[in-house]
């Protein structure tokens, strides 16, 4: 349990710096911003407590969101990714895969239930996000097609690094 | 009451998702004030570290365009001196006074932290109130404006940028000086729109948009960019200016935070004119 507390510790910090330091910089046009941490929230177990899943949606949201100058933003949007991730992880997959201790990745769900897994959490936390941000129906349409834009970078990010890291 | 720390206890999951959503929702109706929570951004020092490590790293790979800029500035200065020097030669008696403290004061900072991409962008710079920061001082460089103040810690402070919805900055059209009011259209990192120029100026695309000092934050005439197009929509009495930015918000990197030490005076006098 401690070494895998360190393991999820070393992840927290790691996903938060590349957002931080690496995507926040790739700007193409203002159109593509990748959010990339959440794997952090899909990753944790499927037998973790509420608590703590709550607690550490909220915690990393709020780091982001120290970083990026915009209190309240992307924390309100990991805590409701967090809330629904249980229902998420329902949907995707039969009760027994769940219990039976396996984790949320691509190596244990398979390729077509990792990916439904990402893109519906990617989806739901995005679109929080990015009407949280522009905070009005304002510019809707333009605010939906950077959404839907940055949401499938960030799915194809994510997946990508599943490859990379669960490769055997 | 039993009844309801059972009813809490059992539903814990959706109470402890409504509380932290609460604290979320109030941060982010907060930020609507320019006085955000000091310790939530990053001025505060340990987010303020972080950046500026990268930013160490990452200013090695830009320093032969620094150097460009920073000989083009000094070329450009050194012209403006020989003007003045000049200017004193043939009227002698047309000198400065050199009693009175300077309106504007200069200092030069370091950009640690810079977004582009988002609808409110903020930047971070790597002097804070050790080094006489205080809010509500203004950021340029030598392409034009960057940005203002509005929080600042003992080593780091961090602004709004040109690029952020919030900022309206006070700009004229030299030519004839009609001014107006520059706001960012949330769209491309270097274009914004002026605002509140009437229908019967003349106005012509390449025209220079420079500040106008009414804000007693920048000084007059410090450069904004150039109009690249205009158009009159129908039933306004008003011009719907788009102004190309001259400064270049993607490779920003050294900048000089300008103050105005009359400021407090003006301000203090100028509160006398409202309420009658």
């Amino acid at each position: 349990m401690i070494k895998d507390l360190g393991k999820y510790m070393i992840m927290f910090v790691v996903l938060v710096l590349v957002q931080v330091l690496i995507l926040n910089n790739i700007q193409v046009s203002g159109l593509i911003n990748p959010y990339i941490y959440i794997l952090f929230i899909l990753l944790l177990p499927f037998t973790i407590p509420g608590y703590f899943l709550l607690g550490f949606s909220f915690l990393i949201g709020i780091t982001i969101d120290i970083f990026n100058n915009t209190p309240g933003i992307h924390a309100g949007a990991t805590v409701l990714l967090g809330f629904l991730r249980p229902a998420i992880a329902e949907l995707i997959s039969s009760r027994e895969i769940l219990e039976k201790g396996n984790m949320p990745n691509m190596a244990s769900l398979g390729f077509a239930s990792f990916l439904k897994y990402t893109v519906i959490a990617v989806l739901i936390h995005h679109l929080f996000l990015f009407f949280a941000e522009a905070f009005s129906m304002g510019g809707f349409f333009e605010t939906f097609f950077r959404y839907l834009i940055s949401s499938v970078f960030s799915i194809l990010i994510i997946l990508g690094s599943q490859f990379i890291v669960f490769k055997n | 009451m039993r009844s309801l720390f059972r009813f809490l206890l059992r539903n814990y999951f959706l109470m402890m998702f409504l509380a932290l959503e609460a604290i979320s929702f109030t941060l982010m109706v907060s930020l609507n004030n320019y006085q955000r929570v000091a310790f939530l951004n990053s001025s505060n020092d340990l987010f303020g570290t972080v950046y500026e490590r990268f930013s160490h790293m990452d200013e090695y790979f830009s320093l032969s365009r620094t150097n460009a800029r920073l000989a083009a500035e000094n070329a450009s200065l050194r012209r403006q001196l020989h003007f003045r020097i000049q200017n004193q030669e043939k009227y002698p008696i047309n000198r400065p006074d050199t009693i009175e403290t300077p309106a504007y004061v200069f200092t030069s900072a370091k950009v640690i932290s810079n977004s582009t991409n988002k609808q409110f962008n903020y930047i971070t710079l790597n002097k804070g109130s050790r080094h006489g920061m205080k809010p509500d001082m203004g950021i340029m460089n030598s392409e034009g404006v960057v940005g203002v103040i509005t929080n600042v810690s003992l080593n780091y402070s961090t602004g709004l940028s040109v690029l952020n919805k919030r900022m309206s900055i006070p700009a004229k059209i030299t030519k004839d000086n009609y001014f107006g009011a520059l706001v960012w259209d949330g769209e491309h990192f270097n274009s914004a729109d002026l605002k509140e120029i009437p229908y019967h100026v003349i106005v012509n695309v390449g025209d220079t948009v420079v500040t106008s000092g009414y804000s007693n934050i920048f000084p007059e005439g410090i450069m904004i960019g150039t109009i690249k197009s205009f158009n009159v929509e129908s039933g306004t009495n008003f011009y719907n200016i788009k102004v190309e930015l001259s400064t270049n918000f993607k490779t920003l990197k050294y900048v000089e935070v300008v103050q105005n030490t009359k400021r407090t005076e003006l301000i203090k006098l100028e509160s006398n004119n409202t309420g009658e």
